[in-house]
């Protein structure tokens, strides 16, 4: 009988989830509709909501962009009037720039510190108040026991965390439910059109529990992503103006 | 509503002082002396020289000629209102209002006080004893009005105290500069044989005002308690303030928590009861060694909130060194705000920053790590990027303008920017390559330039012309050339930040 068998893994499947940090109950219905395909490689196709995530990037160039796409997806988070904390330790992100993804950058309160271990303690501190929507930490060095509490903390408060890793010095493992890379791709114009066009990422989801890695070219284009498709001209639509 | 007073009066201040630091000294004749018009002459004199007829303003040389052996130490004249001020600290443990009064005393609001010492007899018979104590001659009046108490302390006869709104009787028999007249004034009286108070008390005051002035009239209804007088505390009184005394001296941890605990109760009971709420807090130990521990913390939003306060304070307690042991502890609430009211939620909805959790994290973040900087940011109404954004610390401070978005700008700013090299064609083309930190980049895209002058009310400089580029692998970056191209060479590129 496989179909059976398949039933009883599905289900043997749907009761690890919780187990691994990952709440089926909250779902996000924008978020998922603004990933488009890449929300099939997540657990129950949902983006794991009350969960910590980890960002990696390698340059400078990349943690702009890594920076941008975060700042996509706790656009959707924050919506109405919620708040986000931006800890950090030399933070180079430009607040009016983020009014560029539908965040307002006044509803972000920007904690700067000087210490790793200051940092982590404040992540946590803020990843335990449920009042605030999500909290996106930058400190390039975590390892196993402190990504373990984060993981604890949003258990609790269902808050989403980020954490972006500027060079780290190894990549350990973590116990945050997924593990991205974002790094840039050369920007999508249309035809001979001047300028430098549409910003695009190249998106690598390297880790994710229970759910299918994969990777992903998209440009962010007039407020969405857009999947890359191997002509230009389909991916993005030149904007039709009148008069 | 009538008032109690009590007035020090350090006969002997300076030389006291002088004794208690140099106890060999003290069955010496001293002096102190102050140069006038090329004499030195005596501005005060201990209690033996005075008996000895060594007074204030007697010539350094006659007193000399009479006793060869007297001591003479310079006077500072400043260093009677750094003594008094000691001590009127010292003396707050009689009543939270003290004040000096130069050039030899010190007042004392005693209201509601005297009783905590079983009477104002012991009151004043404990001030005058503990500062013999130390070394200080001292004497001590207590009246209804400054006035009334200063002149029972430096001429009162018999009892030091005036019953309640007995002033005036008190007042009759002593000479008239005991009423804190001018000298003018009271070489005038004596002039016309009005030595004492009580031959021109009862003289009409529009008479004594015509030959002595107004400010004789005032002093003499300041005394009688006619005119208020006010003193100035030197320490200010703080209004929310709970006090707890210790039967023993504590030393243990967990006895500071529960009084900490207990304090905090006492008065977020009393600030819920009057809609205010703390913004700054001090926990005082008074050590039995006489020394204060002190802690304190903030609060971004007033708060009433107990347990929120005590997670504060539990940071900093380890701070506290008990030592021997504490024999009392204050809470102080120097900064106190009135609480606005929310009207409760039915459903939680997300209140944003007008939630109360969150300036309660912020609070719990700033007491443990106090080198943090916590921020917002609203637009300012600036076109250079610097000035385009200002970092607020309120948490209430609303956007006066909208973010403007008509421009591109980088999600990455570097401050301050960075010194590039650059190849660029001239006269406004984007650069062709440049170098950054010793990585070369190619330019295949770009967009600009984009002006941006300097705001020349704000400061001098030269323009900037931002040029949005991409290299070859696909990263965005944000340069200017600061100035114009020109003969001398003079501008320069910088690379300001990096795009997503």
């Amino acid at each position: 009988m496989p179909a059976d068998k398949a039933h009883i893994i599905s289900k043997l499947q749907k009761e690890i989830l919780p187990l691994q940090g990952i709440r089926h109950a909250q779902k996000n219905i924008p978020l998922n509709m603004a990933l488009g395909e890449m929300k099939y490689a997540f657990p129950e196709d949902h983006f794991p909501l009350g969960a910590v995530h980890e960002f990696i990037c390698d340059s400078t160039g990349d943690h702009a962009c890594t920076t941008a796409f975060i700042s996509v997806i706790v656009s959707h988070l924050m919506n109405k009037n919620n708040i986000a904390i931006w800890i950090g330790q030399r933070r180079t992100l430009f607040p009016p720039a983020l009014k560029f993804y539908n965040i307002d950058p006044d509803r972000i309160i920007f904690i700067d510190l000087k210490k790793d271990k200051e940092i982590l303690w404040a992540i946590e501190e803020s990843l335990k108040c449920n009042s605030i929507a999500t909290v996106i930490g930058e400190i390039p060095e975590i390892n196993f026991t402190a990504s373990r509490r984060l993981q604890l903390a949003v258990e609790e408060s269902k808050v989403t965390g980020f954490i972006i890793r500027k060079n780290p010095r190894n990549l350990n493992t973590t116990a945050c439910v997924t593990r991205w890379k974002i790094s840039s791709l050369p920007g999508l114009i249309a035809g001979d059109m001047p300028g430098v066009g549409f910003p695009c990422w190249n998106v690598n989801l390297q880790k994710v529990r229970n759910g299918k890695p994969g990777v992903w070219q998209i440009a962010w284009a007039w407020g969405r992503f857009r999947y890359l498709t191997s002509t230009p001209e389909q991916s993005i639509p030149l904007q039709k103006k009148t008069g | 509503m009538a008032g109690r007073f009590v007035s020090i009066w350090f006969r002997y201040l300076k030389t006291d002082c002088f004794t208690i630091r140099n106890p060999l000294q003290k069955d010496k004749l001293l002096v102190f002396v102050l140069p006038d018009h090329g004499r030195m002459v005596i501005s005060t004199a201990n209690a033996l020289a005075n008996e000895k007829g060594i007074v204030q303003g007697m010539v350094l040389a006659d007193a000399r000629a009479v006793y060869p052996s007297i001591e003479v130490i310079n006077d500072n004249p400043s260093s009677a209102e750094k003594l008094l001020k000691k001590l009127a600290q010292w003396c707050i443990r009689y009543s939270p209002s003290v004040a000096v009064d130069l050039p030899d005393g010190i007042i004392l609001d005693a209201k509601g006080c005297a009783h905590l010492w079983g009477g104002e007899e012991e009151y004043l018979k404990d001030i005058v004893s503990k500062l013999k104590e130390r070394g200080y001659q001292v004497r001590v009046g207590m009246a209804d009005t400054i006035g009334a108490a200063w002149a029972l302390a430096r001429y009162g006869l018999e009892s030091p105290i005036a019953a309640p709104a007995q002033q005036q009787t008190m007042l009759l028999p002593l000479p008239a500069i005991a009423l804190r007249l001018e000298e003018d004034a009271v070489e005038k009286l004596n002039k016309l044989g009005l030595r004492r108070v009580k031959d021109f008390m009862h003289i009409p005051s529009n008479t004594l005002r015509r030959r002595f002035g107004k400010q004789f009239i005032k002093k003499i209804n300041q005394a009688l308690g006619y005119e208020i007088e006010m003193i100035i505390p030197e320490i200010p009184v703080v209004t929310y303030q709970e006090r707890l005394p210790c039967l023993e001296p504590i030393s243990t941890a967990t006895g500071i928590e529960i009084a900490l605990k207990k304090l905090i109760e006492n008065i977020c009971s009393r600030l819920i009861k009057e809609e205010k709420g703390l913004r700054k807090a001090k926990f005082k130990a008074f050590r039995i060694d006489n020394k204060i521990e002190e802690i304190e913390i903030g609060t971004n939003r007033p708060s009433s909130n107990t347990k929120h306060l005590f997670k504060l304070f539990e940071n900093k307690l380890t701070e506290i060194e008990p030592a021997l042991g504490i024999e009392l502890f204050i809470l102080e609430a120097p900064v106190v705000e009135d609480i606005s009211i929310l009207q409760e939620n039915l459903w939680l909805t997300s209140p944003g920053l007008n939630d109360v959790a969150i300036p309660e994290l912020l609070d719990r973040i700033s007491g443990k790590l106090c080198n943090s900087v916590i921020r917002r940011f609203v637009p300012d109404e600036h076109y250079w990027p610097e000035r385009s954004c200002k970092a607020v610390v309120s948490l209430d401070e609303k956007p006066a303008s909208e973010w403007p978005t008509h421009k591109p700008r980088p999600i990455q700013l570097l401050s301050p920017p960075e010194l590039i090299e650059v190849t660029a064609p001239i006269p406004d083309y984007p650069p062709m390559l440049f170098r950054h930190k010793s990585v070369l980049h190619k330019i295949v895209k770009a967009d600009g330039p984009e002006r941006i002058e300097q705001e020349w009310w704000l400061q001098d400089g030269q323009h900037r012309d931002y040029y949005y580029v991409e290299n070859e692998t696909g990263h965005r970056f944000w340069l200017f050339r600061l100035g114009h191209y020109n003969e001398e060479k003079n501008y320069q590129w910088f690379l300001h930040g990096y795009f997503a």
